[in-house]
């Protein structure tokens, strides 16, 4: 395993400068959810219009990989129908889960995230920006997973 | 790395002990293991694998129930390792440890056999910023089912209890003080001697949370005067399940069984049962023998070593981790003094998130610990979702601080700080 595998210049520079990363409160879907392992944090805002994306941001704080993935994320479903990101995040999560190798014709630079694969303790990572995407998309209301009674 | 470039340090001979843990021999890649994550876990010297596997080799059965000599050894082991770990935290009675599988199932006994029936609306059970989860979790549904309240000490910015107003939080509605022995984030030692003359004084019982505090620093629960003590046998050297609750004999008996079922009682008719003395009333089903056997072994190795020499070793080692981090320009979250500090080190080092750090630092063979490290009341205390850690056990040398700094400089590389 080299390092490169995992922080490949694209991950690190959406991660410096993440893309989308900003409230929207007028969003009509949003999402929050932590990664309770690991302390990460996401919120996702989705703007939907009908059966279109029109607009996805984010806001949290995490690693390189869940901020990377996260940004790349917002671009990827930007402008989709409904029906298409939820594929996309379907066959993102194949792909994580190493059942799935797309090329970067298919993928984009979201293939940049493959190489998380060999770390699967890492993929928990990747996967937590995709996982509060599909539960905003499905009108969740976004309680943390977990919560204690006090 | 070679055993023979070790620095030894303080009055142990730390190469003498590495070439005691087999594991430490071992690669990651092509690079030496450098293990700084005793605070999860301690590693096992062979004196501890050797114990437990000979127990199953030649003594295996099962404690407290067999009339033949195979049955006889198992349980005069079993309960040689009791008295060992009575002796090693100085309680005079062996009949006031009571194995569990760990500081958590121990919380929870106590939280379940004494809270439950000893609280009522109104009580408050008194914690502190710096607990772990698993001595918060049990205490706060312990408070859900009885009406009790819990209320916690806060920390100061060092990360020292804040001890200003413990007048006001210990009041005579306080019924039971809950508290680490050793912070598994800051490193802290709370001033435990006052600590639990404070709440006697308001007539509440102490837990000492020792599942740091034990395998690092000599301990005396007869001079500490705690109530009870928690004991996780997979932090000091011995095997995972392996462990124990110390309590003061009166409070055992008269709290009720935890878990129930074979050995745990004295008869059983149809409508009712009755149980059986200390410990045994709370050692319900086949318990981890070999396990505690090989605790009995762990024990032993550190008592040979010298708990005063442990902890002189651990700190010197974090005294110059501390130096090196805050050099190398990483923030120290916790006290910087060793005085009132053990070997859990928490850092952030410059804006490398510190999972990140963990995999970069992994590819060197560093292996620490990042994340809230159980410890999300600490992690909002200061403002940080997690932290990388670095702990230090009897096996740890300066040399691997190095490494862990030398490694550090190579994810900034990686980052291109």
């Amino acid at each position: 395993m080299a390092l490169d595998d995992i922080y490949k210049e694209v991950i690190l520079d959406h991660y410096k400068n993440p893309r989308n990363k900003r409230e929207m409160p007028d969003a009509e879907l949003s999402c929050s959810r932590n990664n309770p392992l690991c302390g990460d944090e996401i919120t996702v805002f989705v703007h939907a219009d009908g059966d279109v994306v029109r607009e996805v941001s984010f806001v949290g704080q995490g690693c390189s990989i869940s901020q990377s993935s996260a940004s790349m994320m917002t671009e990827a479903v930007t402008g989709r129908p409904v029906a298409d990101a939820e594929a996309l995040i379907h066959d993102f999560r194949q792909m994580m889960a190493g059942d799935l190798d797309p090329s970067e014709d298919e993928f984009g630079e979201l293939v940049a995230l493959k190489g998380v694969v060999k770390y699967p303790i890492r993929v928990k990572c990747a996967v937590l920006a995709w996982d509060v995407l599909q539960e905003a998309l499905g009108g969740g209301e976004g309680a943390a997973a977990g919560s204690a009674p006090h | 790395m070679s055993v023979t470039e070790e620095r030894s340090t303080g009055t142990l001979d730390v190469a003498r002990v590495r070439a005691d843990f087999p594991i430490l021999s071992r690669t990651v890649g092509d690079k030496p293991l450098v293990y700084l994550d005793s605070a999860a876990t301690s590693q096992k010297p062979q004196q501890v694998i050797d114990a437990e596997s000979e127990f199953y080799a030649n003594h295996n059965a099962n404690a407290h129930r067999g009339l033949y000599m195979l049955a006889e050894e198992a349980t005069a082991m079993y309960e040689d390792s009791r008295a060992k770990l009575a002796r090693f935290i100085g309680a005079p009675d062996p009949a006031t440890v009571v194995f569990t599988r760990g500081t958590t199932e121990s919380t929870n006994l106590v939280a379940y056999a004494w809270a439950r029936r000893s609280l009522k609306e109104g009580d408050e059970i008194l914690l502190t910023d710096m607990e772990h989860h698993s001595n918060i979790v049990p205490w706060q549904l312990a408070a859900h089912d009885t009406g009790a309240v819990v209320r916690y000490v806060p920390l100061t910015d060092d990360g020292l209890l804040e001890l200003s107003d413990l007048g006001s939080l210990l009041t005579p509605r306080t019924k039971l003080f809950a508290v680490t022995g050793m912070s598994n984030s800051l490193g802290t030692l709370p001033p435990l001697p006052q600590l639990v003359e404070a709440a006697h004084a308001v007539g509440a019982l102490v837990l000492v949370d020792g599942a740091q505090l034990v395998p690092h620093v000599p301990v005396d629960v007869a001079e500490l005067d705690c109530d009870f003590l928690t004991i996780s046998g997979h932090k000091m050297l011995g095997p995972t399940a392996s462990g124990g609750l110390y309590a003061r004999r009166e409070l055992l008996e008269g709290m009720d069984p935890f878990v129930s079922g074979g050995h745990m009682i004295d008869e059983v008719f149809h409508d009712r049962s009755t149980w059986n003395v200390v410990p045994y009333k709370f050692e319900a089903g086949t318990m981890n023998i070999a396990q505690e056997v090989g605790l009995g072994a762990a024990i032993d190795y550190l008592e040979g070593l010298g708990m005063e020499a442990v902890r002189a070793h651990e700190e010197e080692i974090t005294a110059y981790a501390i130096e090196r981090l805050l050099d190398a320009g990483a923030t120290v979250y916790g006290p910087t003094d060793v005085g009132v500090r053990g070997g859990a080190v928490s850092f952030w080092y410059k804006d490398v998130h510190p999972h990140d750090l963990a995999t970069i630092l992994n590819e060197e063979g560093v292996a620490i610990r990042a994340g809230h490290h159980c410890n999300q009341l600490v992690m909002r205390r200061y403002g940080v979702p997690a932290t990388a850690r670095a702990s230090f056990y009897v096996y740890n040398t300066n040399d691997e601080v190095d490494a862990l700094v030398e490694a550090l400089v190579k994810a900034e590389g990686v980052f291109g700080l």
